[in-house]
């Protein structure tokens, strides 16, 4: 299977899995909401800071449908954290490249 | 898993901001030298499945879930120093983009998920990548391994935070217990799901797995072959 090939298929996966899979998800607490809530510390828990935020809680707001709302905005965060960690390893590869990868360790010795 | 606002003082969220940002930076330094033309998708490919995994809330019983941390996972795919990359912009796109984690809490969350998750995963599937058979088969059973340990270890590293910089005045023994005993629940799902993708991945490009990659020098014709088909 060529790199290609498989970049293309686990993309698409992942897209399934944030965009229509997540329709079935556990809406129960989970495991650290649960053990705050048994134990008694879950009210410490402050309203987030962006809770009304268009895609706070992973419901694309404006949307009616449940499920279309937050198979949008699971598709929407696999396409910004895609974006995100892409631009991230191509600008750490190009400045990788700037030092001599023939020669190694040499990066150190420039940082002083 | 993810620490919303609150559950946290700000001198401790600010000493997890703290070694969170210097785990990011040697991340940043150590993923530079394992960048190549393999691992460069890889890692791109691994914050977008580990943000689409988290979606997935799985049922864990008695009205509570759990959801793939994908530390571990991510280190046996990409090496740990992606990994913590791949998982931080996760969690940043989370707590930014969808209210899921505290803003305040984004150090404490990198800590727990992006550095204890993905090193406590990665040096337990070396550990048992050390003393299973070597040869491919053992990869997605020692990444299951890995993944397993992961979850509680992170739990009891929240434990821990909790216990310098929590809100509330609780026993630590109970909050200990619970948490160990439902991420250790959660760990099973972690480890499931990890092999899966690690025993797929493995079995149409073994060469694209960081935690795989030694074996391949000693069947490096075998590659070949596939790679061309």
């Amino acid at each position: 299977m060529s790199t290609r090939r498989f970049a293309l298929i686990a993309f698409v996966v992942s897209l399934l899995i944030a965009g229509v899979l997540s329709w079935y998800a556990s809406s129960s607490p989970d495991g650290l909401e649960h053990v705050a809530e048994t134990t008694g510390f879950g009210q410490t828990a402050q309203e987030h800071a962006t809770a009304g935020g268009p895609l706070a809680d992973y419901e694309a707001k404006g949307v009616d449908s449940g499920r279309l709302s937050t198979g949008l905005a699971g598709v929407i965060g696999v396409a910004v954290t895609g974006l995100l960690m892409g631009g991230l390893v191509l600008v750490l590869r190009r400045r990788g490249r700037s030092t001599p990868t023939d020669l190694p360790e040499v990066e150190p010795a420039e940082r002083g | 898993m993810h620490v919303p606002d609150g559950f946290l003082d700000v001198p401790t969220s600010i000493a997890t901001a703290v070694v969170a940002t210097a785990g990011v930076a040697a991340a940043l330094r150590g993923a530079r030298r394992d960048l190549d033309e393999r691992t460069t998708p890889i890692a791109g490919l691994v914050a977008v499945f580990v943000f689409a995994g988290q979606m997935i809330n799985f049922p864990v019983g008695a009205g509570t879930s759990g959801h793939l941390l994908g530390g571990a996972l991510a280190a046996v795919l990409a090496g740990p120093w992606l990994a913590t990359l791949a998982l931080s912009v996760v969690l940043i796109v989370q707590a930014f983009l969808f209210a899921d984690g505290g803003i305040t809490a984004l150090g404490s969350n990198v800590l727990l998920m992006g550095l204890v998750g993905v090193w406590v995963g990665w040096f337990a599937f070396r550990a048992a990548r050390a003393v299973l058979p070597r040869k491919a088969s053992s990869v997605p059973l020692a990444a299951a391994f890995g993944a397993f340990v992961s979850v509680p270890a992170a739990a009891a590293a929240f434990v821990g935070l909790f216990a310098i910089g929590g809100q509330a005045d609780i026993p630590i023994g109970s909050v200990l217990t619970a948490m160990l005993s439902w991420h250790a629940i959660i760990g099973i799902g972690e480890a499931l799901i990890t092999s899966l993708v690690v025993g797929s991945v493995v079995a149409v490009r073994p060469d694209l797995v960081a935690g795989a990659r030694d074996l391949l020098a000693e069947r490096t014709l075998e590659i070949r072959q596939q790679v061309r088909a």
